[in-house]
């Protein structure tokens, strides 16, 4: 529904405030883009002395970019689907089942993503340490859950909530058994939820720096290479290069996952 | 399985949840193809009942028999019973077609067996050709047939209904228990109707059972329900009444037993009038006068005490005339028959 539906106009300071709230945001981005193809290549001269796409290449030659960007992948994949799982057990948990604690639990699930990644970072990596772990591909991995797992809960559980109880007794009642019920009925009334959960939940872990720092060992995801790189000035282009197309990948699944959203409850909005 | 055999039968149901006792001891029997109403107000384990019999919950304790075998256990599924939700509980993400269909998907029916049973069903609650449509582009009315057509679609022994007409509008509402009561007639399947709606339990059902507080209080046809309501919960919850007791009855009758008189079967008749020996009277003054279109209803305080409701057809009257009646005094007069002992 359009919000000026009575055709009135923005006035001007509007526009001009809502221009500028845009330029705040997007202007550094840009700056990015625009630096990623300077000729200069240690320090932000503006405007830049001359346009080149070298640094196309010599990012394209970089192993250990390449080495970083398939672990941040890797990682973000098997996060989003361990948080898919566990996310959506533990929201059916709680939207289908009254028990003690069930407020406490639902609080406790959501409050990673509340809490600072420093101190999720320090806790993992002291009580990995303390079990005995090697810091490896599966401790990024289950730092990264802590804050997934979250918001594909907080998805499915809207979704559930959303949902008429009555259609899955609706199902059995047709003759389905739970499992059937799950795949005709339940799935497809969540799938929606889970697919905006689980981009998000892939974004997220893609560009996480701080809670990686603690739970990595030798290795480095996207984010931490490009934070390295900040230490190597001359390399700086290849950097933004590297920024842009980070960028350029994420928007695509946090517009879809918003798109999805907003159309799953344009349809079930009543 | 005996033509005969009551479609269900429970035997001392009770259900509680935790210390209230939704469902206490019910014995019940319903018979084979009848129409037949729970009625209650909200609370009084009409919907428990309901949900015991589709399988949603399990008895405390007793038996609930299905055409002579005990399901009292059996999940969902495993009942030949069908079920119309008070939300109608439509799949939102399939086609009206694809959610009338989907007992006999479940149950892997050929494809153009599921197709011409689908479309027999959609022609039986006159929604032919709307199969491709999405639940969310019906109406309320439309939502409540296709929920029909989809627990009908089973052929079940018995359909359940859970206050299905509940959202609709009045006139809507009229139009489906008619309607109700001819795919019942032609399908000739047992319907059990949950509902606190006494005047539709009047209108559809064969037999009535008056629920309160997790018990039966009445059995019967909807005549014998109204018109020789067993307690005075009964004679209050269907329909409105007039409970007379004490003093107030002895001086009528010459019986202090608390009966029951409905406000239509009461006369306004002149002062003095006689009386048949077939007849009650009581002598008093109108107090006050509600015009309601239809008829009128008159609060009358009676000379020893006490006041009677009577409702009377604004048949000649005009509302100038009715209202002129307040501070008149009359006698009213009424059947015998017409009473009901209530006991209590």
């Amino acid at each position: 529904m359009p919000s000026n539906s009575n055709g009135e106009k923005a006035s001007l300071g509007l526009k001009l405030g809502a221009l500028a709230g845009l330029l705040f945001l997007y202007v550094p981005l840009l700056i990015i883009f625009l630096y990623a193809f300077t000729t200069d290549e240690t320090t932000y001269t503006f405007p830049p002395p001359g346009l080149t796409t070298k640094w196309f290449g010599v990012a394209l030659g970089r192993v250990d970019l390449w080495r970083a960007l398939a672990l941040s992948m890797q990682v973000a994949a098997v996060a989003t689907v361990a948080a898919l799982i566990l996310g959506t057990l533990a929201a059916a948990a709680v939207y289908r089942s009254n028990f003690f604690g069930r407020e406490a639990i639902s609080f406790m699930l959501v409050l990673p993503i509340a809490l600072p990644g420093i101190v999720t970072g320090i806790a993992l990596r002291s009580a990995i340490g303390t079990i005995g772990i090697p810091f490896s591909f599966w401790t990024i991995v289950i730092g990264h859950a802590t804050f997934c797992v979250v918001v594909v809960y907080n998805n499915v559980l809207a979704r559930f909530r959303r949902t008429s109880g009555s259609q899955m007794e609706a199902s059995m009642d047709l003759g389905a058994n739970s499992f059937q019920t799950f795949f005709h009925v339940v799935l497809p009334n969540i799938s929606t939820a889970l697919l905006a959960g689980g981009m998000l939940a892939f974004a997220l872990s893609f560009d996480e720096v701080i809670v990686t720092t603690f739970t990595a060992g030798q290795q480095s995801t996207l984010p931490i290479w490009i934070f390295s790189q900040l230490t190597r000035p001359r390399d700086r282009p290849v950097t933004n290069v590297v920024a842009m197309f980070v960028i350029l990948i994420t928007f695509l699944p946090i517009f879809f996952a918003q798109k999805i959203s907003a159309e799953a409850s344009d349809v079930e909005g009543k | 399985m005996k033509l005969s055999a009551p479609a269900i039968q429970f035997e001392k149901v009770s259900r509680y949840f935790g210390e209230v006792k939704a469902v206490d001891a019910v014995d019940l029997e319903i018979r084979d193809g009848e129409f037949f109403s729970m009625l209650g107000p909200s609370g009084s384990g009409k919907t428990t009942c309901l949900r015991m019999i589709a399988g949603f919950d399990r008895p405390t304790s007793g038996r609930i028999i299905l055409y002579g075998q005990d399901v009292s256990t059996l999940p969902p599924y495993e009942r030949d019973v069908n079920t119309v939700f008070q939300d109608y509980a439509l799949f939102p993400h399939m086609t009206v077609g694809e959610n009338v269909a989907y007992g006999l998907m479940i149950r892997k029916v050929a494809k153009a067996e599921q197709m011409k049973r689908m479309e027999e069903m959609l022609d039986l609650v006159q929604l032919a050709g709307y199969a491709a449509r999405k639940p969310s582009q019906l109406s309320g009315g439309q939502r409540q047939r296709v929920a029909l057509a989809r627990a009908l679609i089973n052929h079940p022994k018995v359909l359940l209904l859970d206050e299905p007409l509940g959202a609709l509008d009045l006139k809507l509402r009229q139009q489906m228990q008619v309607e109700l009561k001819a795919i019942q007639k032609r399908v000739g399947i047992t319907f059990i109707f949950v509902t606190h709606d006494q005047e539709e339990a009047l209108t559809m059902s064969d037999r009535i059972a008056v629920f309160r507080d997790g018990k039966i209080e009445q059995i019967g046809s909807p005549a014998d329900v109204y018109e020789r309501p067993a307690t005075p919960f009964v004679a209050g919850f269907v329909g409105t009444s007039n409970l007379v007791s004490g003093d107030m009855a002895a001086r009528i009758t010459g019986d202090a037993q608390t009966f029951s008189v409905r406000p239509e079967k009461i006369h306004l008749a002149a002062p003095g009038q006689t009386v048949a020996n077939d007849a009650y009277s009581a002598d008093g003054v109108i107090r006050d006068v509600v015009y309601l279109g239809l008829f009128t209803r008159y609060l009358v305080e009676l000379d020893g005490g006490g006041d009677l409701v009577v409702v009377e057809q604004n048949l000649k009257s005009t509302s100038m005339d009715v209202l002129k009646a307040r501070g008149r005094a009359v006698r009213l007069l009424w059947n015998r028959d017409h009473i009901s002992r209530v006991g209590g």
